[in-house]
């Protein structure tokens, strides 16, 4: 079965997961801008951010096999250093044109401060001016609330809903973004937001329409394989194999490739869209060859 | 318009739509009319979204046309979007020479790899090339392979104005990536025997860790070679295969040393093949290596 994570923090993960990732099924990722574990004092950091997305990182993916989408945009918590805030809104627009840029995001609410909202509804109107999709990351506190008023923006705004993937859902927020007619994400990561075996009953309970299952993994303790891993669980637990696929591929498909910067053929074909990309070698593989087929090849170090 | 814009405007209009077209002279007629950067930046990054990124079909005439221009420009693995992309920034206004380096700086800083391959292939169509020499020596430093490869294969641009520390690198580590050397414009002209020394050191690297060597190394080391790397040569001609063997023999009948001539006479096949004419290094690159196309 192929897969696509559709929030994944690749920066922060080593080329080898994009290997195992790629063993496991997994052919296409989106890495949404994020904030980096401590808060940046510049906007020059987020510009390198912004490069890094839709540059090397892409680039890396790509040779392993892996189509490589981003979101960008200004993440919540970040929003609160106001003056920075500013100057990173201002990127904004130099970078959401670009190829394989799906969705302005993660955006939304972390303490839901009024330097928060305004960002967050300044880059909405950026999103629309654009006609571009928005990825809502959903706060760890105040969740609910938070899950409800970004929905209320986006509306306020002139979004639809299905151009909105509400992201980090659980059990308590899941009705009211499906009842709205939202994407409904859920990201699958120790400890906090989702667990699989919760994800099994989610499934089973509100079945397979405008769901969506992704890892978030990112320099924290988090799996690269949370997709692939909670479609096996799935399957295990007797979820029909056309529902895992719909959570774990198809609706992110759907959703994304909205706005024609995310297509099947560019996995499914990858020659045709670029062969400049997959030219011959590169320096992430120091003259390994490309298309390694196997994680059991790099056991002896030659 | 100049000739390279024209050419440009030849082959768009073979291979896109007319909308798409007619999107495409709008940005430029707003870009050469001094309209905000952040014009230039979205109309550079949406180009693909308007034209596509199919091939240019070019003819055997279109790439003459080309090399009439601007000799080593050789464009035959463009796309309708580089194109595009390429005639959006040759609408820049240049007149201020400064300031129309501090714009192309920061697109730079601000590219996509597709767009970062684009502007390093540009170089040689854009006005006041000497001010680019730092800008070519950086994107050598590239740990992309194909932007790496935009500066350093068919392009004319490192072989007229890099110096040459900047050039030797560039070639060092095309071998280093496995980039074919013969798509290096001016390699055989810009040969040089401190580059020779590297590439022969770095043999040397490749032998220690049991790794094979790329044959077209030998290329630009053969009239620079001293009596170690004669002995290298003397090696690899023992024990090479075939493509190592015309190689090190090709390399071997451009050394002005009579040991090198010695050398090559205990390979009498290999040494007619060469005095004939039969064996070159452009016959070898054609039929002994896989052309990446």
């Amino acid at each position: 079965m192929m897969f696509i994570d559709p929030h994944i923090h690749m920066c922060s993960r080593t080329t080898y997961d994009y290997l195992v990732m790629r063993e496991y099924g997994i052919v296409a990722v989106i890495e949404p801008a994020f904030w980096l574990g401590q808060p940046r004092t510049n906007a020059g950091t987020f510009k390198d951010y912004f490069s890094s997305l839709v540059g090397w990182e892409r680039f890396r993916a790509s040779q392993f096999g892996i189509q490589h989408y981003c979101t960008i945009g200004l993440n919540p918590k970040e929003a609160n250093n106001e003056a920075l805030a500013e100057e990173v809104i201002e990127l904004l627009p130099l970078y959401a044109c670009k190829e394989g840029v799906v969705a302005i995001g993660e955006i939304g609410y972390d303490d839901m401060t009024e330097a928060e909202d305004k960002y967050f509804c300044q880059q909405l109107a950026l999103a629309k001016e654009l006609d571009m999709l928005v990825l809502i990351h959903t706060p760890h506190r105040n969740k609910k609330a938070g899950a409800s008023r970004s929905m209320d923006r986006c509306i306020e705004y002139g979004l639809d809903p299905s151009q909105v993937i509400i992201d980090h859902n659980n059990e308590e927020t899941v009705e009211e973004v499906l009842a709205r007619g939202f994407w409904a994400a859920f990201t699958i990561y120790p400890q906090t937001k989702m667990g699989n075996a919760r994800m099994v009953e989610v499934v089973r309970k509100y079945g397979r329409d405008r769901i969506i299952v992704d890892s978030s993994a990112d320099w924290g303790i988090s799996d690269p394989l949370a997709v692939p891993k909670t479609a096996q669980l799935m399957l295990d637990r007797g979820i029909p194999e056309e529902h895992v696929r719909a959570v774990c591929y198809e609706n992110a498909l759907a959703a994304y490739s909205q706005t024609g910067q995310m297509q099947a053929s560019d996995w499914l074909n990858p020659q045709s869209v670029d062969q400049r990309q997959l030219f011959n070698g590169n320096s992430v593989l120091r003259g390994q060859e490309p298309g390694i087929k196997s994680v059991s090849d790099y056991v002896l170090i030659e | 318009m100049n000739k390279v814009n024209k050419l440009l405007h030849h082959w768009l209009l073979k291979s896109v739509s007319e909308k798409a077209f007619a999107w495409l002279e709008q940005k430029q007629a707003q870009i050469a009319s001094g309209a905000a950067e952040r014009v230039f930046f979205t109309a550079f990054s949406a180009v693909p979204r308007y034209l596509g990124k199919q091939d240019l079909q070019l003819t055997f005439d279109d790439l003459e046309a080309a090399q009439d221009v601007i000799p080593g420009w050789y464009p035959d693995h463009w796309s309708v979007d580089q194109a595009g992309r390429t005639l959006l920034l040759l609408a820049l206004p240049y007149d201020d020479a400064e300031g129309y380096v501090r714009s192309l700086d920061k697109f730079f800083s601000t590219a996509d790899m597709g767009e970062l391959v684009v502007l390093y292939q540009s170089l040689p169509l854009l006005p006041h090339p000497e001010l680019h020499r730092h800008r070519a020596a950086e994107g050598i430093r590239s740990n992309m392979s194909n932007v790496f490869q935009a500066i350093a294969l068919r392009n004319p641009y490192p072989a007229d104005y890099l110096d040459n520390a900047a050039w030797n690198q560039m070639v060092l580590k095309a071998v280093f990536v496995g980039s074919p050397l013969h798509l290096i414009w001016g390699l055989d002209r810009r040969a040089n025997p401190e580059l020779a020394r590297m590439l022969a050191d770095y043999a040397h690297e490749r032998w220690a860790a049991k790794r094979s060597v790329t044959p077209e190394l030998w290329r630009t080391v053969g009239r620079f070679a001293d009596s170690a790397i004669i002995t290298d040569l003397e090696k690899v001609l023992a024990n090479g295969d075939i493509h190592e063997q015309e190689a090190a023999a090709l390399a071997c009948a451009e050394s002005p040393l009579p040991q090198a001539q010695a050398l090559l006479s205990r390979y009498p096949d290999l040494q007619s093949s060469i005095q004939k004419g039969n064996l070159t290094w452009n016959s070898f690159s054609r039929d002994g290596l896989f052309v990446y196309k």
